[in-house]
């Protein structure tokens, strides 16, 4: 296979072109654009070198500060959240009960539900006057609330909708799940263990992969939270739910401001680098992979 | 595991909550669809409507240019799903059964693109379509499904082709096969599940985006469903009837396509999940 080279290069072509042209070469202009004060309105763009990133870390740009602290509080409220109740759905699902594919296709469905047509659903239902939720909770005496439209409640409300979409999550977690070997849990009831022993000793540790795949993947994506933001709330009420995607797009595409907002997109990057480096070093302590350690 | 009875029945119990809460809310959605207003705000809420208000359905689709949304999201849909299968699974070939120098320093590259924030690439891009005139034109939403068709399809493929026998090519090649025959002859078509697993995929991705229409089309000639559902939101915000009936429109096709496609979702998801 002498022309492995040419053919090679030939099949893979269009595939490392899409990523030169389409990754990298944004990439990069997005670096130099944020190092100018480039405005679609204004006539001449000036370099402005790091002028950006002080002015965002100054504390100049208190809105900044202000969708960092929002990110973070979602990010935080709904890890956590999807993470755990996923896994209690994939180990419920993990049962030998009837009809589990039924049960499995539920709970899959919410998650090809397109955002927009999601966001809809869920302004319904949560609407604080005629919606469902807080009917259901009037009727049963329950403290009602404003959800989206109450500044402390909106965060909260939106993971909330959020939440119905973990199907996918679920599914991992079962795959991972319907991977354990039988023999651990038969050597912990030979030793007389209950379901806790079996959780602990065996599910939990040989799940972590799918934890830490998991973990990954729902902190990348809950940084960069847009639809609900853009459909549910528009960053209000009086910018209580500003996520910060949402406040890069109103900057660079409203306001027209597209060297800052690239600024915005670069800290963005570098934080999710960041915590995806912490979680990747401290999976070496907690993370078991069968046959050695190859994290 | 062998749970004991009074565990299996909490389960039970617990997973037919659980599946009530996933399914109210698509409940919730056709009942208000199929109600006039006055019954949609009676309290406590009904379930049923009375009587079926099929007229719903028409007028939110007309108040609405939504054939053309629908026109535009079918052109779209389906020129990325081509591209998309075309392209990912040729890429994952060359990443998979060609052997050359790098492949794998050069994969591992394109993979960490799956990393990166796609707000950091959108306003050098969105600059990039404007400034050759693609702007408010469908192109700089199907252009790119024919360049590789996205890192993450070529990812999956690769891994499906990997566990093909090498004796299968090496058979051909004594035949005198190219690579390309070999891959349109032998690697294709044995992995028929793959591909229908990148090609719902991308359907579904192509079907439910949002920012990308959102930020490349201005006029409502171009606007997709999701636009125009979101548009259709601003305008009339009050109607939660035609609302309703709009939006249960929008996802009645993906809930189709994926009770069609179960098993190839769960797999493909299952086989993205398992190699972390």
């Amino acid at each position: 296979m002498r022309k492995g080279m040419f053919y090679g290069l030939l099949f893979t072509a269009p595939a490392i072109l899409g990523f030169a042209i389409f990754t990298l070469g944004p990439m990069i202009a997005s670096l130099v654009l944020s190092l100018t004060n480039y405005n679609v309105f204004k006539e001449q763009t000036a370099f402005t070198g790091l002028e950006h990133y002080v002015r965002l870390f100054s504390g100049e740009d208190e809105l900044f500060y202000k969708s960092l602290g929002i990110t973070f509080y979602f990010v935080l409220l709904r890890v956590p959240s999807v993470i755990l109740i996923s896994f209690g759905i994939a180990l419920l699902l993990n049962l030998n009960v009837k009809g589990r594919a039924i049960f499995r296709t539920i709970i899959y469905l919410p998650s090809i539900v397109p955002a927009v047509a999601s966001a809809m659903i869920w302004m319904w239902l949560l609407n604080p006057d005629l919606g469902l939720i807080n009917s259901l909770l009037s009727r049963l005496h329950l403290p009602t609330s404003n959800w989206l439209y109450g500044e402390s409640s909106v965060i909260p409300s939106v993971v909330l909708t959020t939440l119905w979409g973990i199907g996918s999550t679920v599914i991992i977690f079962l795959a991972g799940l319907s991977g354990i070997p039988r023999q651990y849990y038969e050597a912990i009831e030979v030793d007389g263990g209950g379901w806790l022993h079996k959780l602990s000793h065996v599910t939990i540790p040989m799940v972590t992969p799918t934890i830490f795949f998991n973990t990954i993947m729902t902190i990348i994506g809950s940084f960069q939270v847009f639809n609900e933001a853009y459909i549910l709330t528009q960053g209000g009420p009086n910018n209580q739910s500003l996520f910060y995607v949402f406040y890069l797009w109103r900057t660079g595409f409203r306001d027209a401001e597209m060297g800052y907002a690239s600024a915005l997109a670069w800290v963005l990057f570098l934080i999710i680098l960041f915590f995806t480096f912490i979680v990747f070093r401290s999976s070496k302590s907690w993370v078991y992979y069968e046959g050695g350690d190859r994290a | 595991m062998r749970p004991s009875k009074v565990s299996l029945a909490a389960g039970y119990g617990a997973l037919i909550l659980i599946s009530g809460m996933f399914i109210i809310p698509f409940v919730w959605l056709i009942r208000s669809s199929l109600m006039n207003l006055a019954q949609i705000f009676t309290m406590p809420p009904e379930w049923i409507p009375a009587p079926f208000q099929w007229s719903n359905f028409h007028k939110a689709l007309t108040l609405l240019p939504f054939d053309i949304f629908f026109r535009n999201t079918l052109i779209i849909v389906v020129t990325v799903l081509v591209g998309t299968v075309i392209t990912s699974s040729i890429a994952a070939f060359g990443f998979s059964r060609i052997q050359w120098k790098g492949r794998d320093a050069v994969f591992a590259l394109l993979m960490t693109s799956m990393m990166l924030p796609a707000a950091v690439t959108m306003i050098p891009s969105f600059l990039g379509w404007q400034l050759m005139g693609f702007y408010d034109t469908l192109y700089p939403l199907i252009v790119p499904a024919y360049f590789g068709g996205g890192i993450f399809n070529i990812f999956l493929l690769r891994q499906f082709y990997l566990t093909i026998p090498r004796d299968f090519d090496e058979a051909a090649f004594v035949d005198g096969a190219s690579y390309w025959q070999i891959y349109t002859r032998i690697i294709f078509p044995l992995s028929r599940s793959a591909i229908i697993v990148v090609a719902l995929f991308s359907f579904l991705a192509s079907w439910n985006d949002f920012m990308g229409p959102l930020i490349y089309l201005k006029s409502d000639k171009w606007f997709t469903l999701a636009l125009g559902l979101q548009m259709f939101q601003g305008t009339y915000n009050a109607q939660w009837d035609l609302l309703m009936a709009a939006s249960a429109t929008v996802v009645l096709p993906c809930v189709i396509v994926f009770l069609l496609g179960q098993r190839y979702f769960l797999e493909g998801i299952t086989l993205t999940g398992l190699k972390g």
